[in-house]
């Protein structure tokens, strides 16, 4: 299914497709029209996502067959153990927490899962945690701390779950526990935004001493359609709103948000999940790299200060 | 420094931020009974018929939580940046000033030096009808000097929440306020001084998720919605009615997420007093700060 800004690539690629079927059929010779039609079709694409709106972005981030956070875990992860529930509540399947090792070094793992079908979609509440999720996540942030182990977080929600059983369980508190206990950690932790960075359900397992963002994912406080709900009173106007808020990597490098971006193979992660989560891959281990071998006190105190100096803001002098 | 005359010069009665209707006579919010406005302030804004908290001015608040004359204000010299050009139907800028002239202050938190019955504190109170009391980059700093200042001066840090949430007029930037805040809190956790937050009608979204509900005590005003997600957006979300009294701070109470419902004018003697508690307990320990996460 192809994103409505799409539809002019796809279409040279099924032509392109298409002359090379004709050409393997009739034992024709058209290597030199088909390199052309590549050749138009490069271009294309380097135009067209140039030039996306801030709203395309969005559209990317969420594309179906966008690389999942496991789907990104697999490709720098080792020896990946899955460990489930937060002995209390139950286990949240969208937050996904386990134990592997990168470059050899043990991690603690915590990915926001959205689905990769519609079955797996409603196992994994389409990514939004409840409380128990980042009960969850704390429980492993103990774990990182009392065993020495870097914590990389992989985010990818459109938000905390807004229902019923999660309010009366404490959503606010818990995501507000864990921005404090993630900010305590004596580790290092890098996180990655790969795909929608959803508020404070995606801040809540954001509090690293590196952000990564990959090229075409977003991370807002509001969600366009809600935004533009509130500000326009129409959530049509999402796309204004997209453009309003400043939510793309680009924007969030600017804005000192995120430290880096990774680059996505031009097309979108989507089109090509192999090479975007390789790298993924590269990017994380060059992170968890410059951050080993750190003193601890020098880990809490950089990432604390990264967070402390956030925002704009003008001050009179007496 | 106008504001702080103004403080120095008068007990207010009737703030510029009051948004009960002007007039001699005002209705209660919730039984509607005719109420003379001077006994409503009189009353705290809460209601002498049913007991209802109206939303209270800055300026009354402080009033009524601190004792006489003891408020010096530390807040008003960080105002707000249009950071993003945010432009919706109106411009960001445009509206950030209109409200600034009506407010008389540069955004939504006052905050300050107090003696609470004759315990030193921080106190911070958010204005909820500056733009929502929402927190963007000037509500987050304003919070975190006053966290580093309370700890500098030996002070405990009394909260009052009243926000819309993150202001999104800021982008991300006002996401990234909510870790400021945690973050700057850690100087107090470290020095065993108290943080008391006290949730208002409302405390939503951001604010709720992050500072406002850290704290070693948190107290909550009768019939005080506070929450994550807003009534309409669950109710958008699950399409079902939602149950009475649903995120109200009774509720809250009974599910364990607050440490009391607090009617308003018990509110400065319930503060001071498990503010001493909490620092009578702490001078009895070995001084040196907490590591970090004990």
């Amino acid at each position: 299914m192809a994103l409505p800004f799409e539809k002019p690539i796809e279409d040279l690629e099924s032509k392109i497709r298409e002359m090379q079927a004709y050409a393997d059929e009739q034992q024709v010779d058209l290597a030199e029209e088909i390199s052309l039609l590549e050749q138009r079709l490069e271009r294309l694409k380097r135009e067209t996502f140039a030039h996306l709106t801030r709203w395309q972005r969005v559209l990317v981030a969420r594309a179906p067959g966008r690389p999942t956070a496991l789907d990104h875990v697999g490709a720098f992860v080792d020896d990946f153990v899955e460990l489930h529930g937060d002995r209390a509540l139950g286990d949240d399947p969208a937050l996904v927490a386990g134990l592997g090792r990168v470059d050899g070094a043990g991690v603690v793992v915590l990915a926001q899962q959205k689905g990769r079908d519609t079955k797996e979609n409603i196992h994994r509440n389409f990514g939004m945690a409840h409380p128990s999720g980042y009960r969850k996540a704390m429980r492993m942030m103990e774990m990182a701390d009392k065993f020495g182990l870097a914590v990389v977080a992989l985010i990818d929600t459109p938000g905390a779950y807004p229902g019923i059983a999660a309010e009366e369980q404490g959503q606010a508190w818990v995501i507000a526990e864990s921005i404090r206990r993630m900010s305590r950690l004596r580790v290092p932790a890098v996180a990655v935004v790969v795909g929608e960075g959803g508020s404070g359900g995606a801040l809540a397992i954001g509090v690293a001493n590196r952000v990564l963002i990959l090229e075409n994912s977003v991370y807002s406080v509001i969600s366009p359609e809600s935004c533009a709900a509130i500000r326009w009173r129409d959530a049509a106007e999402a796309p204004r709103a997209a453009e309003a808020l400043k939510l793309t990597s680009a924007d969030l490098l600017e804005q000192g948000v995120v430290d880096e971006i990774v680059a996505e193979p031009l097309g979108g992660a989507h089109k090509d999940p192999a090479t975007a989560v390789a790298a993924t891959a590269t990017a994380v281990r060059a992170a968890l790299a410059s951050l080993r071998g750190l003193p601890v006190e020098e880990i809490v105190r950089a990432r604390s200060e990264r967070f402390r100096h956030m925002g704009r803001v003008l001050v009179d002098s007496a | 420094m106008a504001l702080e005359r103004w403080f120095r010069r008068q007990r207010p009665t009737r703030g510029d931020d009051d948004a009960t209707p002007a007039g001699l006579w005002v209705k209660c919010s919730a039984c509607h009974a005719q109420l003379y406005r001077k006994d409503l302030v009189a009353h705290l804004y809460v209601c002498k018929e049913c007991g209802h908290h109206e939303r209270m001015p800055v300026a009354a608040r402080i009033a009524m939580l601190t004792d006489e004359g003891s408020f010096e204000p530390w807040s008003g010299d960080v105002r707000p940046v249009d950071a993003l050009g945010f432009v919706d139907v109106e411009p960001y800028a445009e509206r950030l000033a209109a409200v600034q002239q009506k407010a008389g202050r540069p955004d939504a938190i006052v905050t300050g030096a107090a003696l609470m019955e004759g315990e030193p504190v921080a106190l911070a109170v958010m204005d909820f009808s500056f733009l929502g009391g929402s927190m963007g980059s000037v509500v987050g700093e304003e919070i975190a000097l006053a966290a580093e200042r309370a700890g500098e001066e030996d002070r405990a840090l009394v909260m009052v929440a009243a926000s819309g949430g993150a202001r999104m007029q800021e982008g991300a930037l006002s996401l990234m306020q909510m870790a400021k805040t945690t973050v700057a809190l850690e100087g107090l956790a470290s020095r065993r001084l108290p943080y008391v937050s006290v949730l208002t009608d409302p405390t939503t979204g951001g604010v709720t998720a992050s500072f406002a509900t850290l704290g070693d005590v948190i107290f909550a005003e009768p019939d005080a919605l506070i929450c994550f997600a807003g009534p309409r957006v669950i109710q958008q979300t699950i399409k079902q009615d939602l149950p009475a009294g649903f995120q109200r701070a009774e509720f809250l109470l009974r599910k364990g997420m607050i440490d009391d419902v607090v009617p308003r004018g018990e509110l400065k003697r319930r503060l001071a007093a498990v503010i001493g508690l909490l620092r009578a307990g702490a001078a009895t320990m070995v001084p040196g700060a907490l590591p970090a996460g004990a």
